[in-house]
């Protein structure tokens, strides 16, 4: 009965912490540390939620989860109470589940991505003052990467002449620093999370902070190469660029907060957090990352 | 001689100039490169024609090429992609910023009036 509780309890601190951490502010000033506590937030609430529930199921064998589901699928035994049956079958499920969108989240997104290499393929010119840039014949302005093994920096004609030649720079390295660190990776499984649970708040919430995380991340990482005050004007210059006015809601209502946040961070930096609270929080990471498999494999 | 890939490009303008359906022949003729083999313009007609960027009718023994789509609508798929405009939020690109509404518009150039002084 402890496994089962405790794994319950861990659940219910991460959804806990999740909910706490969509509103915290402190995160933007360590960003690629908080990136990282939330992945470790997602993976332990996943483990911890089905594990409670198979923990439960799997009691009357004494072995914990791991062993214990390769006892019951060797001897063809089955817990015999209904609740225990019923946990078991909800573990399951939930389980595959989970795994089941995020690799359909990572078969759509491929697709999607292969779609717009080919179009891009046939369409895209190189600019000779940009080299190494794909450039779109469009009025409208965009800048981003299209992410994988051999990942394609993109931008439109409108964005040519909406930026200087510095804040052009600027973007390219924000741009880069996404390639570099294979951001879209760590924004895949809280995209996915987002499918399976439409509804919560918190998961549109967290989906919300880690792809502002991101940012925040690849705008540090260009800040080193570049003015940050060309990122800044950059960024509002795309942020009031009507020549796509945005439609019918398409947007989040939050993006110009987003902007803003963004160009206040790198106008008026405030101080990274200390590094013995960022090495906290990686360890705590760390820690809790591991917790949830051990309490798989753990016998009782 | 060109890879794959840049022949496909220029096939594709080639056919985006021209008003009508064109035979491989007709094609051929176009191309800048003229040590083609025909069959290398057949088979990159044919590929273009499985990736769905073509569609062909018959026309006697022959077959007659012609775009899909526009070339601009190609742009717009693109763009709206771009700008996350096609209503599912996917990670499959990653944008460097979109642009804001109406009274979050005016916030911003304000602060970029104030940046700039």
């Amino acid at each position: 009965m402890i496994a089962a509780a405790t794994l319950a309890a861990l659940a219910t601190v991460c959804a806990l912490g999740a909910w706490r951490l969509t509103a915290a502010r402190w995160t933007w000033r360590a960003p690629r540390a908080a990136i990282l506590l939330w992945q470790s937030l997602g993976v332990t609430w996943g483990l911890a939620s089905t594990g409670a529930l198979l923990a439960f199921a799997l009691e009357p064998f004494g072995r914990g989860i791991v062993h214990g589901l390769a006892y019951m699928g060797h001897h063809w035994r089955e817990p015999h109470d209904f609740l225990r049956i019923a946990a078991l079958l909800g573990g399951l499920a939930l389980f595959a589940v989970l795994s089941a969108v995020l690799v359909a989240a990572g078969a759509q997104t491929l697709q999607a991505r292969r779609r717009h290499r080919l179009l891009l393929a046939l369409i895209a010119r190189d600019e000779p003052g940009v080299p190494g840039v794909r450039v779109v014949d469009h009025p409208g302005a965009a800048a981003y990467c299209v992410p994988g093994l051999r990942s394609q920096v993109v931008i439109s004609a409108g964005t040519l002449s909406l930026l200087s030649a510095d804040e052009l720079t600027a973007v390219l390295a924000h741009e880069a620093a996404h390639v570099r660190e294979r951001h879209d990776l760590v924004l895949l499984p809280f995209a996915a999370l987002r499918w399976v649970l439409p509804w919560t708040r918190t998961v549109h919430d967290a989906h919300a902070s880690v792809a502002l995380l991101i940012e925040m991340a690849a705008d540090d990482r260009a800040r080193r190469q570049c003015s940050p005050k060309r990122l800044a004007t950059a960024l509002l210059r795309f942020g009031t660029a009507a020549a796509f006015a945005t439609p019918h809601g398409a947007l989040g209502a939050s993006t110009g907060e987003n902007v803003m946040a963004r160009v206040n961070r790198l106008v008026k930096p405030r101080a990274e957090l200390p590094a013995h609270v960022r090495f906290a929080i990686v360890a705590g990471s760390v820690i809790l990352t591991a917790s949830a498999p051990l309490l798989w494999l753990l016998p009782g | 001689m060109k890879g794959l890939g840049e022949l496909e490009r220029s096939i594709m303008d080639i056919l985006w100039a021209e008003n009508g359906p064109l035979t491989a022949r007709e094609v051929g003729r176009l191309i800048a490169d003229r040590d083609l083999a025909p069959t290398t313009v057949m088979t990159v007609l044919d590929r273009l024609t499985r990736k769905g960027f073509l569609t062909r009718t018959r026309d006697g023994r022959a077959w007659r090429y012609e775009p899909a789509a526009s070339r601009d609508a190609y742009v717009a798929e693109l763009m709206l992609e771009a700008l996350e405009m096609t209503g599912d939020r996917s990670a499959a690109l990653q944008r460097f910023a979109q642009a804001v509404s109406g009274s979050e518009a005016e916030i911003l150039r304000r602060a970029l009036t104030e940046l700039e002084e």
